[in-house]
């Protein structure tokens, strides 16, 4: 059982989680990710661990209401419980000692990408980060990300920093800057995206991968990938790869598996919070 | 009570059929298929036995269970005593007596199968079991005094609980370390409710709590601690950590929406309770077709027809007498219309433009030269691929040892394919570090595994001593 310590909206539908996790909080290293089961009957799903403490032993997960499970998680409330939590899984992310790094980061990939802006920020790597959101309110850790560097926001509205994509952003700090390496993280179209932007200039771009996953130890098979034109295991040989080589049709093509069911779900999820029958 | 019929009289008993749900009924639910044995029933089987003054039946048993000595109770109608003599010879006979290939191990030996039909020893088993299981006010398990010395088992499946067990009792401090989030390992996750029921396991996991076993689930050996952390804080280590790293066939088309490993489909349904309507989806095929011949392939096979498929088909490359499942199972899919295409091989997973399975491609195969284990070689016969039409296809042709443990600790000795070697004691090459169950054997048996996990326990117990 893990308790939640606090709990914060971040933006119109991500909220913060600090949970109880002294054990995973001492040993989890960038990149890593935790899998969560709210309770008898609940789904097994992967959240990235977005932080931790390890003076209160908690890890901060930052949640995107997707669809039931990830509605149900921020609907928790401080005081109330995760009744399993499995972690730290995954490798940890690749990071680079010296030089500098862009951290691209799309709606709650900005939270995964803030692990690893700390990691090399910790080696002494110059970070520059550039995020993005639909407009002002969606924009999420930008006061973190400032503190390990320059910070380069974007809305699609132009409401609040640059107006457009991040891609737009990213293009240019490539072409006036040294750039070594580029860590994406965010949905699949912008991933993509990024990987092709960096592919004619060859900068290493690593990008952090998201199927569906159940047991997150290499059991299962549920979470494969094509990279290189080689099948990897998500959970155990990623999550993150080299963006040059990863099929990313073949990975949202995979995360539709269950569209169809998923929206009955939802659907039903919300009648029942419509007409109080699951409080 | 009756006096003991004499042996004339007991030659002449026919062989006590199982009762079993009708398979029209069972196609639809995931209780279980078996019914069991009455004690009329028991004590009528248990009269076949002719006890045998030198019972092979007892060597054909991997754990030695003194065979003939329970089944003479149970004749005498004297319950009671059957369950103490079978439950100390073997801790899970509520689990073995359902799932143990008993026509390849003792059954087969037993002399009534000469002429007619073996004692059913599995099926007593399960009485006595279950028999004793339902029993109120069950002793505890009595344990020694704490000796101080603390132990982990890596894996809650029959290897981790069998061992823990057996520690328990010699006054070992015991902690399991479990990945997923409930105990039982393959017995929970993989073997289907309609075949072994969860309580089962269930109540089995409180006796070892009762006992003092501690059960730490959500802990991965190799993330959450690695072996050499482990190593320093505890006494000893047992890795029981089975052998789930799943096969795929290597073909085109196979990751195509709708293809599923063995141990996912199971997972779903069984772990997650997809079966249940839980929050954990599985896609319900129309036309499913499995691939494999063993236990896990009739398993999956079956659970699809239970989810609801019209047509659900095994596809094995060899043939009928060559599938390693249990027949019991592969009688009871039968019964439930599962489908068999025996001789073929897959050789490609073809998709609608959506890129969801729409059919496996197979090629016909021909038996030809025995190989190294004596079965006869499938070879492919030339142009006679065939598509044959599905939309979901289950892998289940084996598993590979899952190197997330063993990768965090170099030193460890493996033989060239994964799995941890060990001396006859069951001991790696590290002091202190013992393994067993699949992780050692490579995908094998229930029964296998729990005989690791004594044998291991025991030698343990002596190492601890002489530390
Ligand atoms: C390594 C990893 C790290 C992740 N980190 C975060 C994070 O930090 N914050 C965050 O908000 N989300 C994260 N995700 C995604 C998150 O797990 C999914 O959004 C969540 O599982 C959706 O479940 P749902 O029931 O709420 O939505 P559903 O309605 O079930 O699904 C919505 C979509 O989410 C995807 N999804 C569904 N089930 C799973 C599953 N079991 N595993 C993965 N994806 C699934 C599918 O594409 C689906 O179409 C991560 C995923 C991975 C693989
Ligand atoms: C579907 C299916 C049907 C079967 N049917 C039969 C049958 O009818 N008869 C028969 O005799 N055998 C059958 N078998 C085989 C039998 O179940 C196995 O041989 C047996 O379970 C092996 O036991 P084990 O204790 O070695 O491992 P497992 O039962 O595999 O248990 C290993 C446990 O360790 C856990 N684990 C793995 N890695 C870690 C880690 N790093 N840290 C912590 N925990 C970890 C796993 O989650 C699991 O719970 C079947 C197998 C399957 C899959
Ligand atoms: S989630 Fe099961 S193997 Fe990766």
């Amino acid at each position: 059982m893990h308790k939640i310590l606090r709990q914060t909206q971040l933006s119109p539908n991500v909220i913060r989680l600090d949970v109880e996790a002294s054990r995973i909080a001492r040993t989890r290293q960038p990149g890593q990710f935790v899998i969560v089961r709210k309770g008898e009957g609940s789904e097994r799903i992967p959240l990235t661990i977005a932080d931790a403490r390890t003076d209160e032993g908690s890890i901060s997960l930052v949640i995107q209401a997707a669809g039931k499970s990830t509605r149900e998680l921020v609907a928790l409330q401080p005081g109330q419980f995760i009744q399993d939590m499995v972690g730290p899984l995954g490798r940890a992310t690749e990071l680079i000692a010296q030089g500098c790094a862009l951290c691209v980061g799309g709606g709650v990939g900005t939270a995964v990408v803030y692990p690893i802006a700390q990691g090399l920020h910790r080696n002494g790597v110059q970070v520059i980060s550039v995020i993005g959101g639909r407009s002002k309110p969606w924009v999420i850790f930008e006061p973190e990300l400032r503190r390990l560097g320059e910070v380069v926001v974007c809305t699609d509205d132009g409401s609040y920093g640059r107006h457009g994509f991040v891609t737009d952003a990213v293009k240019d700090l490539l072409s006036q800057r040294k750039i070594d390496v580029v860590y994406v993280v965010g949905p699949v179209p912008m991933m993509r995206a990024m990987a092709e932007l960096t592919r004619p200039l060859k900068v290493h771009t690593i990008v952090s991968l998201n199927p569906i996953m159940v047991d997150g130890t290499g059991m299962c098979g549920g979470c494969r990938v094509s990279v290189g034109n080689e099948t990897k295991f998500a959970c155990v040989d990623g999550p993150e790869f080299d963006g040059h080589l990863v099929d990313f049709d073949l990975l949202s093509d995979r995360l539709s598996t269950y569209r169809q069911i998923e929206q009955q779900v939802n659907a039903r999820h919300e009648e029942a919070c419509k007409i109080g029958l699951n409080r | 009570m009756n006096p003991r019929p004499s042996l004339k009289e007991r030659i002449k008993i026919e062989r006590q059929s199982m009762p079993e749900q009708a398979a029209s009924d069972r196609q639809r639910n995931f209780k279980e298929v078996n019914l069991g044995f009455d004690e009329r029933l028991a004590m009528l089987e248990a009269q076949r036995c002719i006890q045998c003054k030198e019972a092979k039946c007892i060597a054909g048993c991997p754990v030695l269970v003194d065979i003939p000595r329970f089944i003479n109770f149970v004749a005498e109608g004297n319950l009671a005593a059957a369950a103490h003599s079978l439950l100390g010879d073997n801790a899970l006979p509520a689990v073995t007596g359902r799932v143990c290939p008993q026509e390849t191990q003792c059954e087969i030996e037993c002399v009534r199968g000469r002429k007619g039909a073996p004692v059913a020893i599995g099926y007593l088993e399960r009485f006595v079991a279950d028999w004793a299981y339902q029993q109120p006010n069950q002793a505890p398990m009595e344990t020694a005094p704490p000796t101080g010395r603390k132990v982990i088992v890596v894996g809650s499946g029959p290897a981790g609980l069998t061992a823990a067990g057996e520690l328990v009792r010699r006054g070992h401090d015991v902690t399991i370390y479990e990945a997923l989030h409930k105990p039982g390992g393959v017995l929970v996750y993989g073997i289907p409710e309609f075949r072994l029921p969860k309580k089962i396991v269930h109540d089995e996991v409180e006796r070892l709590k009762q006992a003092g076993v501690k059960i730490e689930c959500n802990v991965v050996v190799g993330k959450t601690y690695t072996l050499p952390e482990l190593r320093e804080h505890f006494d000893a280590v047992f890795i029981a950590n089975g052998a789930g790293l799943p096969v795929f066939m290597n073909v085109p088309g196979e990751n195509l929406k709708g293809v599923y490993s063995a141990n996912e489909y199971l997972t779903r349904v069984n772990l997650m309770e997809a079966f249940a309507q839980s929050d954990t989806p599985v896609l319900i095929g129309k036309r499913v077709a499995v691939l494999g011949g063993g236990n896990v392939a009739m398993d999956a096979a079956r659970t699809a027809k239970r989810l609801g498929a019209e047509k659900s088909m095994i596809v094995y490359r060899r043939g009928k007498a060559e599938m390693p499942a249990r027949l019991e199972e592969i009688h009871h899919a039968e019964q439930e219309g599962i489908e068999f295409e025996f001789l073929v091989a897959p050789v490609e997973v073809v998709g609608t433009p959506q890129r969801w399975v729409s059919g496996l491609k197979c090629i016909r195969m021909e038996l030809g030269e025995p190989d190294a284990s004596g079965r006869r070689r499938p070879v492919p016969i030339k142009g006679s691929e065939f598509v044959i039409e599905c939309d979901v296809v289950v892998v289940a042709i084996g598993s590979r040892a899952n190197p997330l443990l063993t990768s965090t600790c170099p030193e460890l000795k493996l033989n060239k394919w994964g799995f941890i070697e060990v001396d006859d004691q069951g001991m790696s090459n590290l002091p202190g570090i013992f393994a067993g169950g699949d992780i050692v054997r490579g995908a094998a048996t229930v029964i296998l595994a729990m005989g690791d996990g004594k044998r291991a326990a025991h030698a343990i117990d002596d190492y601890l001593k002489t530390k």
